[in-house]
């Protein structure tokens, strides 16, 4: 299957296989746990693990904009701030 | 009493997750390649990394279209909700006005974008139309070809006039669910017709507000069709929306990159309004206790 139209190149095809692995890695964390895990956090209503780690993606891609608008092309450090916000929101969200 | 969870009921879920692969995963995927890269056509692309995003956030253009896009849409939820409340409250609960205001209601909502764009680009021309004939024999220095106010005016006004049906038909769905017994009591009680509406009416309208306002948002942050049929973004780029800078970007210069950044961005301000939304309507469902449906949707 001819996939050139697509346009793919390894930093992309990475970033995607990641996120599939989390949402694999969520469906396995499901099955074995079902329910979600809800529970109301520091945003004073529920949240499930799926919602918080559609906030942690979310809020990432609006921490690399940030990063690229405010301080520079170098996204390894801003990486390590989204890794670090991840770890906030499945901790108190 | 321990719930029992079955899991096998989310294999049902995957025609529809094969189908939104294809028509929704798939060409996002392919937005954000084209996001990181460069071509000329004849499927040759170059490594751009994050260069498109850095250009697209340091370009005046791109704040202009989005400050053009949030005033766009400030304004006209300024105006169609109070105005949609406003009709709603005067329409008839009974008799034959009921169902003949709302067909005249159901009216412009029924007309495709592209034909509400086209009458009003003829409504209002100065040379052949009836508002902008009318208005220039009156005097009136209108011209939404060349004045910038002028467009915005023709575009907003022709906004409440398509879409301040759909807050209307809502409020007033609203409000002929309020039973009876609460105008008695407020009459009892010697209430105002501004206690009334702001102690019965107005809270028993929240929900169908807030899907209102939702609904009126997200459809005018999108907008796309109709400003385009009518000034085409101009005069200069006085009315080009993000959408209308969008597609000038991607197809008007064949700027791939820099249009595939410009999507992913609009898109991710898109899913952030529309999460909030959601997050908000869901809970004031549950506080609410109402459960009109979006708070099990989960």
């Amino acid at each position: 299957m001819d996939l050139a139209w697509m346009a793919w190149t390894w930093p992309t095809a990475i970033f995607f296989v990641t996120i599939f692995t989390l949402i694999a890695a969520m469906g396995v964390w499901e099955w074995f746990r079902p329910g979600g895990a809800p529970r109301v956090g520091i945003l004073r209503f529920e949240t499930t693990r799926g919602d918080r780690l559609f906030v942690s993606l979310l809020g990432s891609a609006f921490i690399c904009l940030a990063w690229l608008g405010l301080v520079g092309p170098s996204l390894w450090w801003a990486l390590a701030v989204c890794l670090a916000y991840a770890v906030c929101v499945f901790r108190w969200v | 009493m321990e719930r029992t969870w079955n899991n096998k009921g989310w294999l049902f879920v995957i025609p529809v997750l094969v189908l939104v692969l294809f028509s929704a995963a798939i060409p996002l995927m392919t937005v954000v390649n084209y996001s990181v890269q460069d071509t000329f056509g004849n499927n040759q692309f170059f490594w751009a990394g994050s260069a498109w995003f850095e250009d697209l956030l340091a370009s005046e253009r791109f704040h202009e279209a989005l400050w053009r896009q949030f005033l766009f849409s400030g304004i006209i939820l300024a105006i169609e909700v109070p105005l949609g409340i406003a009709v709603a409250l005067a329409m008839p609960r009974k008799g034959w006005g009921v169902p003949v205001c709302l067909v005249l209601m159901a009216l412009p909502l029924l007309i495709p974008w592209n034909v509400v764009g086209t009458i009003w680009q003829i409504f209002g021309r100065v040379d052949i139309g009836l508002l902008g004939h009318t208005l220039f024999n009156l005097g009136v220095d209108y011209n939404y070809v060349s004045d910038p106010l002028d467009a915005w005016i023709t575009v907003v006004v022709m906004d409440v006039w398509h879409w301040t049906s759909l807050v209307v038909l809502l409020c007033y769905a609203g409000l002929v669910s309020i039973p009876e017994a609460y105008y008695q009591a407020a009459r009892i009680d010697g209430a105002s017709r501004w206690a009334v509406f702001r102690y019965i009416q107005l809270p028993k309208m929240h929900r169908v507000l807030l899907i209102a306002i939702l609904l009126r948002f997200m459809d005018s942050f999108m907008i796309y069709t109709e400003p385009f049929v009518v000034t085409g973004g101009g005069p200069g780029n006085s009315t080009t929306f993000l959408s209308i800078d969008l597609v000038k970007m991607a197809i008007g210069q064949f700027d791939l990159g820099n249009a595939a950044a410009m999507s992913l961005v609009y898109f991710l301000i898109i899913l952030l309004l529309s999460w909030v939304f959601y997050t908000v309507m869901t809970n004031v469902g549950r506080e609410t206790g109402s459960g009109t449906g979006s708070g099990g949707g989960r």
